[in-house]
């Protein structure tokens, strides 16, 4: 069991997603039951790797619950089934099968037509999310990530809102063309270790060895490659105009996993293939436009931090509001993984799971008024409080969470980013830090408006408080927001070795990893690139 | 080895109670929710009391640990519990004063809808205090100096249908933000040089490393940009200079709340944590100029506020503000145990004016205009005498607590510059005067108030007024408030007037081990001879203390002269001075100053610039014109493909002749 452990919670919805295939269409309970009880059971199946992973966190192999081998599937061009994880893949599966059955349960009453093909793309949307965080063969993974698109094209351009044709096939060809340019990336990768050692495979452990040995100017054409396919999925900024878009169109359990799950993909591509294959591009002191590669992608961090929440705030529609705040949250994401400390990789995976969490329950809350009402007008909203106080209350822990409240998830992730960031430049953190001072000013003064006042709009004096359903989407939320709060040991622990193997690698490729074993945080042979940046970063402002 | 003292259950004791009101109370009768707020905090107070007198028997510094909270990489913080001198006497202020302040509430509120919620939030808020003051690092304390923001949001807007309550509240909270970023900055140098936020660890390194943490009179170092980032955060939860903008809109909330958290304990907890970084402080002599010269301005600026203002409880705002700035003073001259004295003196004398004001409120249904009151002193005798004793204690008249306070941080103020002194005692005298005024406007003279809006008592309720009082209804005209809202107006008076009976010079000596014990003194640079000056001006303390006592004594009697003696007189003052009466009465415009300068910035650049201009503008457009570019080249290119053979013929012919010219012109190079 233990062994195959991953191809079973990969492949649990997409049995599900055969099954729906030969019930009628006309038996939408039917369809809806089978739907939740095979997300349920995604959910369920992926439990037992709790303990079991927990167990495996002191053994030293990178990467644990192996399955398949290299070259096992198309063995001419070296490609095989080789699934494996370590702490980073662990936490984001685990946010994946949450996030995917509490969307799905959410989305009983909100569908309505065409429940069949809705619940089937679902499903098959989880197990290619669930594909990209478990391949260690990068022919398998751009498999599994390019599958991912089609579903999520299709929920957001059949159940999406007014403009969704706009929406959707923006979100498609922005992606689309950042995965294209990310595929020639990988084929260069796979011919460079063909030329290195003779062998033609995709396996990435492998890949690992070869990469980093690609000279610099090569090195960073590849990383603007990669990079582009990521920074559109984060998105970072200025990327972004597809996010809001496509948010306001797709439904709400589109937007639940766009946000937890979907946007997850750049960030941890960026951990997982950006740092371990070029390192030589992020330590490099060569500039353009007289700032590092490096002291590009945290000057993109920041202004997405400041400009994501400056426009948040100025959002007349909730929906938006939340996809831009989005847009600033993962500029923290991205700034920890930037920064290049253990605190800040460590903090930026852990807020990754955090804006999942918090994000995912914004997007349901906003689904919630919507489904009464039919409109994301903050205008047409006020004193909500007084007919839906429970809903009231939990909206309120969640924003509370989203802005970053000490004892509630977001404070935890941002502290670390932020401190990992002031570890390597006291600068950026300053430029990063004002954007947990406009958090708490466009979540607050959405609050007011939509709860606060007296009820002026008639429409909104019969609206009923949450449901049973309802209230069972928050609650793992909710629980998971006050756990990683209150104690997020457990989860930096599981961190700890994947995040330390990557500042190893990072730290050897300058030739510094004696010293850095030491001292982890001082970084000294960043501090020239780091002023440089520094400078810069100011002078854009 | 003594027995745990199980610190940790001081504040999980309120927590416990909010969440048993929280979750159930809405089931519960009045009276089961005022029980369990009131068991769940008066138990705390219990413990603190209990503590305080098995205190000596104690091996103090005691730090209780209680769980790991955050642990990466190097970097940990814990739920920890300290106690010493310090946090025993915010403790006891904080459960007592407290307390108190519950009791009252249960009288203030008891016709309020969501009273529940209220005894809820209220514990919610006693949590967090206690955790701030007893934390033993600055991670825990920032967790209860975030939750005590929390509360304060909650609670001053707990009448949210009021849309005025609602923006208050959320004002509150993001000035409040403002100023944790300096306290978060902080917080990362000091983890980043210390590897640790453990006030042992830290103090303990500076004390022990005195060469590698000298006193930084020479330049600004490490530790000067530590306190004065302390400052910032300091700053906005205490309402200094230039960030005590949201404390007066504060008073939107009940008025228990703005005696509880918006004058005896949450906003001063940037006094306490001043003075609890003072070893940091002790080493940044510009760092603490700082703390001196925005305390000494800010209790100017805002006491001057105060004179003009005519609601009530926006000047007792005010006055807290001004208050505040006096605590700050005092840390800034480094004489902490004076501006702890002060911070608990003025919990009491200003605790006690809010809830007399609440009961001067409650008692004329509502009203808060003082140009509406007036000969309120046979009415309501109780409320009278015990708001008189506060008043007298913060104008600072011997014996009364506030005398002692104030007159030992002018001393000391005295000793570092005669200038800080000379503000002091104008501030002094504007206090004494202010808080006149509102006592003669208030209980003397005739009731200029409208008798028809005090028979419509209940009607005022039912709307859920600002005042929202809770008399029970069909009883009309001025009424004294019940014997529960009585009972902590009297302990208050009490501690009023004893409270400062122990003396500054006691108060000092109790908490000398947590002052002294570091202190390499911030008069350490002193030379021999100004050092003498001190010396002979300590004869002179009582001229100093007598020309503070003559400030409030001329307060006092311009007040009666201009609003008891000559009622006409403010007017004509006010008309001769014009423009300058405008601005102060208008608080210097500073609310609309801010309005133009960030707000407005912030609104319009980031709609237009950012949202309108970048984004669609420039990205959107982009994409889309380029989308659009490449479907009309494809549009374009389509029609080669007609159908026609004709037309096939002729672009295989031009196709021709292009390759043929090409390989001319290639053939001729």
């Amino acid at each position: 069991m233990q062994s195959h452990i991953l191809s079973i919670i990969l492949f649990t919805p997409l049995v599900g997603a055969l099954l729906l295939l030969f019930v009628p269409k006309e038996n939408k309970d039917a369809i809806r039951w089978i739907a939740n009880i095979f997300a349920l059971a995604g959910f369920l199946v992926s439990l037992p790797l709790v303990p079991w992973f927990w167990a495996q966190i002191q053994s030293p192999e990178r990467f644990k619950f192996l399955e398949g081998a290299t070259n096992n599937w198309i063995p001419s061009i070296g490609a095989g089934y080789v699934l494996g994880i370590d702490g980073i893949s662990f936490l984001l599966i685990m946010l994946t099968t949450l996030l995917g059955w509490v969307s799905i349960l959410s989305s009983w009453t909100a569908i309505e037509n065409r429940v069949k093909e809705y619940y089937i793309w679902f499903l098959v949307l989880q197990t290619g999310m669930l594909g990209v965080f478990m391949s260690l063969d990068f022919f398998l993974f751009f498999v599994f990530w390019e599958a991912m698109l089609v579903p999520m094209y299709l929920l957001i351009g059949i159940w999406g809102g007014p403009n969704k044709l706009y929406a959707a096939i923006k979100f498609f060809l922005y992606t689309l063309f950042g995965s294209v340019l990310m595929l020639l990336g990988i084929l260069f990768l796979y011919f460079h270790h063909h030329t290195v050692t003779g062998i033609y495979t995709f396996s990435i452990p492998e890949l690992y060895k070869t990469a980093p040995q690609i000279p610099f100017h090569y090195a960073v054409w590849l990383f603007l490659a990669f990079f582009l396919g990521f920074a559109i999925k984060v998105p970072m900024f200025p990327f972004h105009t597809w996010l809001p878009d496509a948010h306001v169109e797709a439904p709400t359990a589109g937007s639940v996993i766009l946000a937890g799950v979907l946007l997850k993909m750049g960030t941890y591509g960026f951990v997982r293939f950006s740092l371990p294959f070029f390192p030589q591009v992020l330590t490099s002191s060569e500039t353009f436009l007289s700032v590092t590669v490096r002291g590009w992608m945290i000057g993109l961090s920041i202004v997405a931090i400041i400009y994501g929440a400056l426009v948040s705030l100025m959002q007349k529609d909730m929906k938006k509001l939340v996809a831009y705040s989005s847009v600033s949250h993962l500029g923290f994401c991205t700034l920890g993984i930037f920064v290049l400390t253990p605190l800040g990789l460590s903090g930026s995976v852990l807020q990754q799971v955090n804006h999942g969490i918090s994000t995912g329950a914004l997007f349901l809350i906003v689904g919630i008024l919507y489904e009464r009402r039919h409109t994301r007008e903050i205008s047409e909203y006020g004193g909500i409080s007084n007919v839906m106080p429970v809903y009231a209350t939990i909206t309120m822990i969640m924003f509370l969470s989203s802005m970053g409240l000490p004892l509630l998830n977001g404070f935890v992730g941002e502290f670390t980013i932020l401190q990992g960031t002031f570890m390597a430049n006291w600068r950026w953190a300053a430029w990063a830090a004002p954007g947990v001072i406009l958090a708490a000013a466009y979540l607050l003064w959405l609050y007011q408006r939509v709860f606060f006042g007296t009820v002026t709009n008639p429409k909104n004096e019969k609206l009923h408080d949450l449901t049973p359903r309802e209230v069972l989407t928050f609650a793992p939320l909710i629980i998971m927001a006050f756990w990683i709060g209150l104690y997020p040991k457990p989860f930096f622990q599981i961190l700890d070795q994947p995040v330390n193997q990557i500042m190893a690698d990072y730290n050897a490729a300058q030739g510094n990893a004696v010293n850095a074993a030491v001292q982890p945080e001082i970084l000294p042979a960043v501090a020239a690139p780091v002023a440089v940046a520094a400078n810069d970063t100011k002078g854009k402002k | 080895m003594t027995p745990s003292l199980h610190l940790v259950l001081i504040p999980i004791l309120p927590l416990i109670g909010a969440a048993v009101n929280g979750l159930l109370g809405k089931r519960f009768s009045r009276q089961a929710v005022a029980t369990v707020a009131l068991a769940f905090c008066g138990a705390a107070f219990a413990m603190a009391l209990w503590i305080a007198l098995r205190f000596s028997s104690l091996p103090i510094p005691l730090t209780e640990y209680v769980a790991p909270w955050i642990r990466a990489g190097s970097f940990q913080a814990d739920f920890a519990f300290y106690l010493d001198q310090l946090s025993l006497v915010m403790m006891l202020v904080v459960t007592g004063v407290g307390f108190l302040i519950h009791i009252y509430a249960v009288g203030y509120m008891w016709e309020e809808g969501g009273f529940y919620r209220f005894f809820s939030y209220l514990n919610l808020f006693m949590f967090f205090m206690l955790t701030l003051v007893l934390a033993n690092n600055y991670l825990l304390m920032f967790i209860g100096w975030e939750g005590v923001g929390l509360a304060s949001y909650l609670l001053i807007g707990f009448w949210f249908t009021k849309d005025a309550a609602a923006a208050a509240g959320k004002k509150a909270f993001i000035v409040n933000r403002i100023g944790d970023f300096g306290f978060l900055i902080a917080l990362f140098l000091l983890i980043k040089h210390f590897g640790s936020l453990n006030f042992a660890d830290v103090f303990g390194t500076i004390v022990e490393n005195s060469t590698q943490y000298p006193v930084e009179t020479a330049g600004a170092g490490l530790l000067t940009a530590i306190g004065l980032l302390l400052m910032v955060g300091a700053a906005g939860k205490s309402a200094q200079l230039p960030l005590y903008v949201w404390l007066p809109d504060a008073m939107e909330g009940p008025t228990p709340v703005s005696a509880l958290i918006h004058a005896a304990t949450m906003v001063t907890a940037g006094v306490y944590m001043v003075a609890r970084s003072h070893v940091i402080f002790d080493r940044a002599p510009m760092a603490l100029t700082v703390v001196a010269i925005v305390g000494t301005l800010t209790a100017l600026f805002a006491a001057t506020i105060g004179i003009c203002q005519t609601d009530i409880k926006k000047v007792l705002a005010y006055s807290t503000i001004s208050q505040l700035g006096y605590m700050f003073l005092a840390c800034g001259v480094a004489a902490y145990s004076a501006g702890i004295f002060h911070l608990m003196t003025h919990a009491f004398f200003k605790g006690l004016l809010f809830l007399a004001a609440g009961s001067v409120i409650h008692a004329i249904g509502g009203e808060q205009d003082m140009r509406k009151m007036g000969g309120l002193r046979d009415h309501i005798p109780a409320t009278f005498w015990t708001m008189t004793a506060a008043t007298f204690a913060i104008a600072g008249f011997p014996p009364f607590a506030g005398f002692f306070s104030k007159d030992e941080i002018l001393w000391r103020a005295s000793q570092v510059s005669l200038a800080y002194w000379g503000i002091g005692v104008f501030t002094a005298f504007l206090t004494s005067f202010y808080m006149f005024r509102l006592w003669f406007l208030t209980f003397f003279g005739e009731y200029r108030g409208d008798q028809e809006a005090t028979q419509a008592h209940g009607g005022i309720h039912a709307t859920g007024s600002r005042a929202g009082v809770p008399a029970p209804h069909g009883h009309s005209g001025i009424h004294e408030s019940p014997k529960i809202m009585l009972i902590p107006l009297a302990i208050l008076a009490i501690l009023s007037v004893m409270g400062g009976w122990i003396g500054a010079h006691r108060f000092e000596l109790f908490l000398a081990p947590v002052f002294s014990s570091h202190q390499t003194a911030h008069l350490v640079a002193l030379t021999s001879e100004q050092a003498g000056q001190i010396t002979a001006m300590e004869h002179l303390e009582w001229v100093f203390t007598a020309i503070s006592v003559a400030a409030a004594a001329l307060g006092l009697y311009l007040a009666w002269l201009l609003y008891r003696d000559r009622p006409q007189l403010p007017q004509r003052i006010a008309n001769a001075l014009g423009g300058f009466y405008h601005a102060v009465a208008n608080k210097y415009y500073v609310d609309e100053l801010y309005a133009v300068l960030f707000v407005k910035p912030v609104v319009d650049g980031s709609t237009s610039i950012l949202w309108h201009g970048v984004d669609q503008n420039v990205i959107d457009d982009t994409l889309n014109d380029s989308a659009e570019a490449a479907r009309d080249v494809s549009d374009s290119v389509r029609h080669m493909q007609s159908g026609n053979l004709r037309s096939y013929a002729g672009w295989v012919a031009l196709g021709a002749a292009g390759v043929i010219a090409y390989m001319i012109w290639m053939g001729t190079r």
